[in-house]
């Protein structure tokens, strides 16, 4: 009972609590540490006193007391130490549509471009999204020592160079709130598709993470169409992945899935949202068009009465928005069902020199090329493929497509 | 807070067949980046920098100082020239550094100056 209130109010207040401290103290690091400690003294008490009337308040104030210690202590112990001060704007947003909220500072803090990518990430999942150290360093098949330096060379670099704590200025905004983007849906695809053979093919509590903490960016950030695109997204993938891996450990690719086990509540989330954003009449980007993509898929009850026309029509779209070859091999995919495999294969086959290291190449290529009757080539394509990926599910399944080449 | 912000020469100088400094389009780009920085107060000091092989690298740590001849770090890539810019946070002077970056046509490394407290 008690535990069900502590990790309730863990996944509610811990972004909440680490946000305003960092903010009162100008300091990430005796704001991650007073919240870790507050919430030690709750699992400590709460089970033997009762959880108090309003835990995030409770928490907030054991945090505030935590940090005022450990600042007395340390100005004590060396009063020339001065440690480097976060720079706390704190002023209101100037962007309209933007709500003030400190914990949407925190994620513009963590998700600064002036950070790697890598930092950005154990970042956010540890002061936005809670995880602890050894949690985000399994999730990463890394030493959780290597993880906590990671962790801890970010939070210096934040305070030594002076990155702000401060929502960006309305013309930085859109670059800003992708680069956060970026984030959230990286760590849903590593939940989605890991990329180490050391590790499962689906990770639930990364996926399910990278839809919360998305969820919390819509709440802050409502009127944002690419935020509401890319839940939208992640909640039309998230709903196939009880069909996505077979009872054999296989990935199931979309076509030979039974579409009885998709999470129609996801769905029906998904497309709720897809729809929000067309009723907008505001031009789509790059994550708004591929949960619209995603939406057609999961309107189809049956592969067949998949609407090839209108995919292929939205991936036209997406290449214009963002012309990429990642983009042109999808949009070859949805040719191939709507005009056939050898139009697919042609375009295919134009993104040699941009794709040949990526494995989703080889395994379309094989595909469209085993269904042109050209089964040698495609037997090569196929071990291209498995060469390259570092799925274990993934390589299954393309095995076995090699395998029933005659 | 107080940034130095370096300019890093990958081979425009020597693409142009001089040793240092900046080209005539260049200087001209620097000079107006400059009025700028001190018409909005950021700049505290800027300067070019002689070419890397006239360094001498000192070091006085034993019994006699002990000279070499060229910089500390053989690289083709070096630091050319610098400012010293004031701003309010890193947003703010990586901003400016962008609009420097073109000026002077070379990219730029930003870091903070530690604070005294």
């Amino acid at each position: 009972m008690t535990d069900d209130v502590i990790t309730r109010a863990h996944r509610d207040e811990w972004a909440r609590v680490v946000a305003s401290l960092s903010r009162r103290f100008g300091s990430l690091d005796i704001a991650e540490e007073a919240a870790a400690e507050a919430f030690a003294i709750a699992v400590e008490r709460w089970p033997t006193d009762g959880a108090p009337p309003n835990p995030g308040a409770w928490l907030t104030t054991t945090a505030n007391r935590k940090a005022i210690d450990r600042i007395r202590r340390e100005s004590k112990r060396d009063e020339k130490h001065r440690e480097a001060r976060l720079m706390v704007d704190d002023s209101a947003p100037h962007s309209a549509g933007v709500v003030d909220d400190d914990r949407l500072r925190l994620i513009f803090t963590c998700c600064h471009p002036a950070l790697s990518m890598d930092a950005r990430v154990a970042l956010t999942l540890r002061m936005v999204g809670g995880l602890t150290v050894p949690e985000i360093a399994r999730a990463f098949l890394v030493q959780d020592s290597a993880m906590g330096r990671r962790i801890t060379r970010a939070k210096a670099k934040i305070a030594d160079a002076g990155i702000p704590f401060r929502v960006p200025v309305t013309d930085d905004l859109p670059a800003r709130i992708s680069g956060v983007l970026a984030v959230l849906y990286l760590v849903f695809n590593e939940g989605y598709l890991a990329s180490s053979p050391d590790s499962a093919p689906l990770r639930h509590e990364l996926t399910a993470e990278a839809i919360r903490l998305t969820r919390l960016m819509r709440t802050l950030l409502p009127a944002d169409g690419e935020t509401t695109g890319l839940l939208a997204l992640m909640l039309l993938t998230e709903a196939r992945a009880p069909a996505r891996i077979s009872s054999e450990g296989e990935l199931v690719t979309l076509d030979k899935q039974d579409r009885r086990l998709w999470d129609p509540v996801l769905i029906a989330e998904g497309h709720r949202l897809v729809r929000l954003r067309l009723a907008s009449g505001v031009a789509p980007g790059r994550y708004q068009l591929l949960a619209a993509i995603n939406a057609v898929h999961t309107s189809a009850g049956d592969v067949r009465a998949t609407d090839w026309s209108q995919i292929v029509a939205l991936y036209d779209h997406l290449a214009a928005v963002d012309p990429s070859p990642v983009v042109e091999l999808n949009r070859a995919i949805a040719v191939a069902e709507l005009d056939g495999a050898s139009v697919g294969l042609a375009i295919v086959d134009r993104l040699e020199s941009s794709l040949r290291d990526y494995h989703a190449f080889h395994a379309t290529r094989a595909d469209l090329l085993r269904r042109s009757g050209r089964v040698e080539e495609a037997r090569a394509a196929y071990d291209a493929a498995m060469r390259l990926s570092g799925n274990s599910a993934q390589r299954a399944a393309l095995a076995r497509r090699r395998d029933r080449l005659d | 807070m107080q940034y130095l912000v370096s300019v890093i020469d990958d081979g425009q100088a020597e693409a142009t067949g001089r040793t240092d400094s900046a080209s005539a389009a260049e200087a001209a780009a620097i000079d107006e980046f400059n009025d700028r920085l001190q018409a909005d107060g950021h700049w505290v000091f800027a300067a070019g920098l002689a070419a890397p092989s006239s360094a001498t690298v000192v070091d006085n740590r034993g019994d006699a100082p002990l000279l070499t001849d060229g910089p500390f770090l053989e690289s083709k890539e070096y630091v050319a020239g610098l400012w010293i810019m004031e701003a309010a946070d890193l947003d703010a002077v990586l901003a400016l550094a962008a609009d420097g970056s073109k000026a002077c046509n070379r990219k730029l490394e930003v870091r903070a100056l530690l604070r005294e407290e």
